[in-house]
């Protein structure tokens, strides 16, 4: 993980050395203490809420909702097993931050995690981990045996009289399952099909007990919370959109990777950290939040600042923070076709309009793209995102639907040239350098 | 069926969660006894369904849902390319297009030898090391330019 500039990451600070995620690093640059300072000083679980609810920590896996409000809707007096989940379920196409949380810092989620638990009457937590990074689940497993024999897990923490079980069950394959009812699902083995809402997960969650499921990177923020406060964290950020946030930057930058910064720092900066554009090329799109956020064109993206409320202005999502940036080699139908089969080769086909819509659209966008566009096509496809969105049960709907809208909106000369010439504005070689594959064989 | 280690994997699993929820576990025994097996006939499912005391059926429901489970048989090695947007903008699908014609077969197809089998992958969760692969589930190759792909496929011989 890279950290650049002045700035003092909180999620990403004193990471040095293969070590660095061992309980015994994480204790000597501080990590416990907050979990130690909530169980010695016996603070109330309402003052904890309070505080996050201060920091105007907001949701990083990609909605964004207020966090201390999601935990303040777990029912106090219910008796019986209550639980808190941690969503690394990791597959949002332009996102490998959670990835990095867990590999250099699993122990600030397994301390958040306990936080959340103290704080919201849990005694038992799950970390669901995408399928794809197995060795990430086995070095979480080894943090969380690390916790245990330390006593900062299991039966009467620390002397505390609290309780708290963390396991981690690991995922194989299905992005679905980062809906956080899918992941329910998909923990009680079961296929990872998303739930009817109401009731919400925290009347009605995991083994239908009350269950909140916040995602890695928000619960690696709350031990830095309880230790420094609610105020502190809001002013590292801009009003309504407090703390530092992990950018994953993709794509066609010269240095990817993720980047720790505050909310509210201009995007012209982050570029620039990321080591700028490939080969000086130009930017040409930026979809600025994982791949379901609408596609924003380079110019106005230069204009933005990293936080929710500048990325929704620019018409699109913060969303996970994940940057894909796109120069002037790439082909925007093309870009589109291959969003357009992830989200059709991944509909858990629950809902009609979603399980036909995204077969519909990839069969179009593909049409197009390989020069069998037909005029009306345009239309049809404003005419099926409209008939998916907001008819679905779960968001993956809507994820689908709007790079469509977004791409023909702000690229719409790129598909009208296709489906007139048939054949692509960006003539094939371009397109095939800017990889930069085959380059490396010459 | 299964040996007595990867029993006693699948039990480590089964203590994760509350006593009357042993099915939670399915997705690691499946995955476990796919390990084990190289992939998941019919009569292996149904023997994780048995042992977790669970309906076949929702066993299987299970494994042909989740995109890594094998319900046919896979080479030696199996070599998932994620091809997604992120990935192809740095190689991704040259690397897939590279692979196949090293190997002389496509996504879904498996080599003569029986050595190599070539999928196509969704986001892996990894797309600032992109060209990223996985071989067989288990370990993620970064950074896969033609000339790490020649050592890793000179490695796996």
């Amino acid at each position: 993980m890279t950290i650049l500039g002045a700035i003092q990451p909180m999620l990403t600070s004193g990471l040095d050395g293969d070590n660095a995620w061992r309980l015994e690093h994480y204790l000597k640059r501080g990590g416990y203490s907050a979990l130690k300072k909530v169980l010695a000083e016996k603070i109330s679980p309402d003052e904890i809420i309070g505080e996050v609810k201060k920091s105007g920590l907001r949701g990083r896996g990609g909605a964004g909702f207020p966090t201390g409000l999601k935990w303040s809707f777990m029912p106090r007096d219910y008796q019986g097993n209550k639980y808190v989940v941690c969503n690394s379920d990791e597959g949002e196409p332009g996102t490998f931050k959670d990835r990095d949380i867990l590999r250099y810092n699993p122990h600030s989620v397994i301390e958040g995690m306990a936080i959340a638990g103290y704080a919201m009457g849990a005694s038992c937590g799950y970390n669901y981990i995408h399928g794809e990074i197995w060795e990430i689940y086995k070095r979480f497993e080894e943090a969380l045996d690390e916790a245990r024999s330390a006593g900062l897990l299991g039966a009467n923490i620390l002397g505390s009289g609290f309780d708290f079980d963390l396991f981690a069950h690991h995922g194989y394959g299905a992005y679905i399952c980062g809906e956080e009812t899918a992941l329910l699902e998909s923990i009680e083995g079961k296929k990872g099909q998303p739930r009817y809402k109401p009731p919400f997960p925290a009347n009605f969650g995991l083994y239908g007990k009350p269950t909140t499921i916040n995602n890695t990177e928000t619960f690696a923020s709350i031990p830095w919370i309880v230790n420094l406060g609610g105020d502190a964290f809001l002013n590292a950020g801009k009003p309504n959109n407090g703390g530092t946030k992990i950018f994953s930057i993709s794509g066609h930058v010269n240095k990817p990777g993720n980047y720790e910064i505050p909310l509210g720092t201009p995007f012209s900066t982050l570029l620039e950290m990321a080591g700028g554009m490939r080969g000086g090329r130009r930017l040409k799109a930026c979809i600025p939040g994982g791949s379901s956020s609408p596609v924003v064109p380079g110019d106005v993206m230069m204009q933005c600042t990293m936080d929710y409320d500048s990325i929704a202005k620019a018409g699109s999502m913060l969303g996970s923070g994940a940057v894909i940036i796109i120069d002037e080699t790439v082909c925007m139908v093309k870009a589109l076709e291959r969003l357009s089969y992830f989200y059709y080769e991944e509909s858990c086909g629950q809902c009609t309009p979603c399980r036909e819509g995204t077969s519909w659209l990839y069969k179009i966008v593909h049409r197009i793209e390989n020069g069998n566009g037909r005029e009306d096509d345009l239309e049809l496809l404003e005419s099926i995102t409209g008939n998916i969105m907001g008819r679905t049960i779960c968001a993956l709907g809507d994820a689908a639907a709007l790079p469509v809208q977004s791409f023909v909106k702000h690229f719409r000369d790129e598909f009208i040239y296709h489906i007139e010439q048939k054949k692509c504005l960006v003539p094939v070689d371009i397109q095939r350098a800017g990889s930069g594959f085959f380059s490396a064989l010459s | 069926m299964l040996t007595t280690e990867s029993l006693q994997r699948i039990d480590r699993e089964i203590e994760k969660y509350p006593a009357d929820q042993k099915q939670s576990a399915v997705m690691a025994a499946l995955a476990i006894a796919q390990e084990e097996r190289g992939w998941l006939s019919n009569e292996t499912i149904e023997f994780v369904a048995n042992y977790l005391g669970m309906a076949p059926i929702a066993a299987y429901e299970v494994a042909s849902f989740y995109s890594m489970y094998d319900l046919n048989p896979v080479g030696k090695y199996k070599l998932t390319v994620c091809t997604n947007l992120p990935c192809m903008l740095s190689g991704g699908v040259d690397a897939a297009e590279y692979l196949k014609a090293k190997l002389g077969i496509g996504f879904n197809e498996t080599t003569v030898d029986g050595k190599f089998t070539l999928k196509e992958g969704e986001c892996m969760g990894a797309c600032g090391d992109a060209p990223v692969m996985l071989v067989s589930n288990r370990r993620m190759c970064s950074c896969m330019g033609p000339e790490q792909i020649d050592r890793l496929l000179a490695e796996l011989e």
